[in-house]
């Protein structure tokens, strides 16, 4: 067991991504895109290995310069994190792999912005410090708003300009609430403010709730939910297929802050700030799912319909997140890694369909036909599955589990019927946009077309490494769920968490 | 001097929010600016606000919080470095879009008129 490893997944991007600058990658791209493969397989590898030292020795604490928690910043891993720190280097892998084929010299830099937003969300996900949450958001964000511009047109200047001026303003909003929550508690260790809240009297209830509120704003934002999600489908449908595939784990890192802060911080033991956000993110989060759901049935090409399907998962995963009890928890760690997956396979997909259609891109309409019907068809048909959540494919599964989570009286009335419609709706704007894509032809393909529109063999390799996520996601669906189970009772276990962060290096 | 602090910190965010709302990218860069000095500051007084206490220990009978301090220098620098990332990417804006509007087109002006006239 080696105690230094949990900080390796934050480590080993940040080197590689200052590496890939130097001289002998810097300048040759063969050297590059080899060195950038292999450095990203091994934060995939040093990820799982932490996965593996976590599952089998329960939640670690790495204190940063040996200053223990609550006075130095500490690295939490436990069930959680390391799942999604897993899942970011694995779609980070992935994403390198696709770009290999050449979207990667359309701009500058791109593989080491790809591992600095890598190592920006493996902060984020590790981190146990809200101020450091703070740094590794800006981190991930400075690096996404490059990738965003990596080899952009003039539609993407405007898209980037909107996200970078609404983002700027949330981190501000950020920072105010941290002002205010280290104001009445006097720390900023997440573990020791979850026990500080607690112990709040008079005027200091109020700011503390005022400071809990605004960090809900940040992370509403961040994830795209309701009145903050109008950045989202344009951003994500402007950028690189490649960009917005790696994009999917963003928003996750929004929801899953909003996990932490209002299960840990404000959660069950927090007195009379217990909850406070739970009423609004139920409610934000059903508008989110009717939002999401009419944008897709109105998105005309499919880049939109994906990220409106991505607005659709964070409305899904932030109710779970409002319910509060671990069985919802743990269907949403199912779901969140699902729809992950599934949305950053379907981004390529729209990616690819676009570049083989000629003008008519990606746009649901007859044209010419793919170069490739039966691969990229059975991906869509696929990806399609899971994403609508029909059997036997990963998103059924975590429709089911996510009902039963929400079964109860008080959820299921409003919950159901409203799911469930937004499915079927899904159903039909997804079956549509497959079958114009693929069985609507405008023309017949020519011998030399053909030619020149052909896939690179490092797409298909991640394509179908990001499909075939959604029927191994189901055959192994007894051991993930019991390890998401844990996971979600790791999360929800107030004392172990506290005692452990709080108890310094073990 | 609490008043006088919270007065600043106030304004700066009024004056901030007001100019981030202007349509031109030109004012909502400086609305930006003026918004995190406003921030700065308010993370700032979180370690309370006092006189003639120094934030190292033996220099001063009563001593200031030093985290805020630490704090305030990394979200300075952060800050710094967005602000420069949002001026590039402006005026990158203005030369591929033509104008300085942030939603990239200038509003139709007559046609604006227009519809007013008929209602």
């Amino acid at each position: 067991m080696n105690q230094h490893l949990i900080f390796l997944p934050v480590l080993i991007p940040m080197l590689a991504g200052v590496l890939l600058l130097m001289p002998p990658f810097g300048k040759s791209k063969s050297n590059r895109r080899i060195a950038s493969v292999v450095l990203s397989t091994v934060t995939f590898l040093v990820s799982l290995a932490l996965l593996f030292q976590v599952h089998e020795n329960g939640i670690q604490v790495y204190a940063l310069g040996d200053w223990s928690a609550p006075f130095g910043i500490v690295l939490v891993a436990d069930p959680l994190s390391t799942l999604l720190v897993s899942l970011t280097t694995l779609l980070g892998v992935v994403c390198i792999l696709y770009a290999c084929a050449g979207d990667d010299e359309k701009g500058s830099f791109f593989h080491s912005l790809v591992h600095f937003l890598i190592l920006g969300v493996n902060g984020a996900f590790l981190t146990g410090d809200a101020f450091n949450l703070f740094v590794f958001f800006e981190v991930l964000l400075i690096a996404s708003y490059s990738l965003l511009m990596h080899g952009g047109d003039k539609k993407n200047t405007r898209a980037a300009l909107h996200y970078v001026i609404m983002n700027l303003v949330g981190s501000a909003v950020f920072l105010i609430a941290l002002g205010i929550l280290y104001g009445v508690l006097g720390t900023l260790n997440m573990a020791d403010m979850a026990q500080k809240v607690a112990l709040l009297q008079g005027d200091d209830v109020y700011l503390a709730k005022a400071g809990g509120l605004l960090l809900l704003v940040v992370f509403a934002l961040k994830g795209a939910l309701l009145p903050l999600h109008l950045w989202l489908p344009n951003t994500y449908a402007t950028a690189m297929p490649v960009v917005a595939a790696l994009f999917a784990i963003m928003t996750k890192v929004g929801v899953y802050s909003m996990m932490r802060v209002y299960t840990l911080i404000f959660g069950e033991e927090a007195g009379e700030l217990s909850h406070i956000a739970q009423s609004w993110l139920w409610w934000l989060a059903l508008a989110t799912i009717v939002m999401g759901t009419i944008g897709v049935l109105a998105s005309k090409n499919l880049g939109k319909l994906v990220a409106n399907l991505v607005i659709v998962s964070v409305g899904t995963l932030v109710a779970l997140v409002a319910v509060q009890t671990v069985e919802a928890s743990a269907a949403a760690i199912y779901y969140l890694v699902h729809s992950t997956l599934v949305t950053a396979a379907l981004f390529m997909l729209a990616g690819l369909i676009a570049e083989q259609r000629e003008d008519v891109a990606d746009c649901i309409a007859a044209g010419p036909p793919v170069l490739q019907p039966k691969l990229l068809g059975f991906c869509f048909l696929i990806a399609g599955i899971a994403v609508i959540g029909m059997p036997p494919l990963s998103g059924f599964i975590g429709k089911v589990w996510l009902l039963k989570a929400t079964l109860s009286a008080e959820y299921g009335m409003v919950f159901w019927p409203l799911y469930l419609l937004a499915s079927l709706a899904i159903l039909v704007a997804v079956t549509k946009a497959g079958s114009t894509v693929f069985w609507h032809y405008r023309s017949e393909l020519t011998a030399e077309v053909a030619k020149q529109k052909s896939i690179h063999p490092a797409q298909i390799v991640a394509l179908i490494m990001l499909t075939v996520a959604a029927p191994l996601l189901s055959v192994f669906a007894g051991p993930l769920s019991e390890y998401a189970i844990g996971a979600a009772n790791q999360l929800h276990d107030f004392n172990s968490n506290i005692s452990m962060i709080l108890a310094g290096d073990l | 001097m609490e008043l006088l602090y919270a007065s600043c910190v106030g304004v700066l965010v009024f004056c901030g929010v007001f100019l981030i709302l202007r349509a031109r990218t030109f004012p909502v860069v400086l609305g930006l600016t003026m918004f995190s000095y406003a921030v700065n500051l308010f993370l700032f007084s979180a370690g309370r606000l006092s006189f003639n206490e120094a934030a190292v220990l033996g220099y001063s009978a009563k001593y200031a919080d030093p985290l805020p301090q630490a704090l305030v220098l990394t979200a300075i620098v952060i800050g710094f470095a967005m602000t420069a990332f949002v001026v590039i990417l402006a005026i990158r804006g203005r030369a591929d879009l033509g104008n300085d509007h942030v939603d990239g087109q200038l509003p139709d002006i007559n046609n604006d008129i227009d519809t007013k006239g008929k209602l």
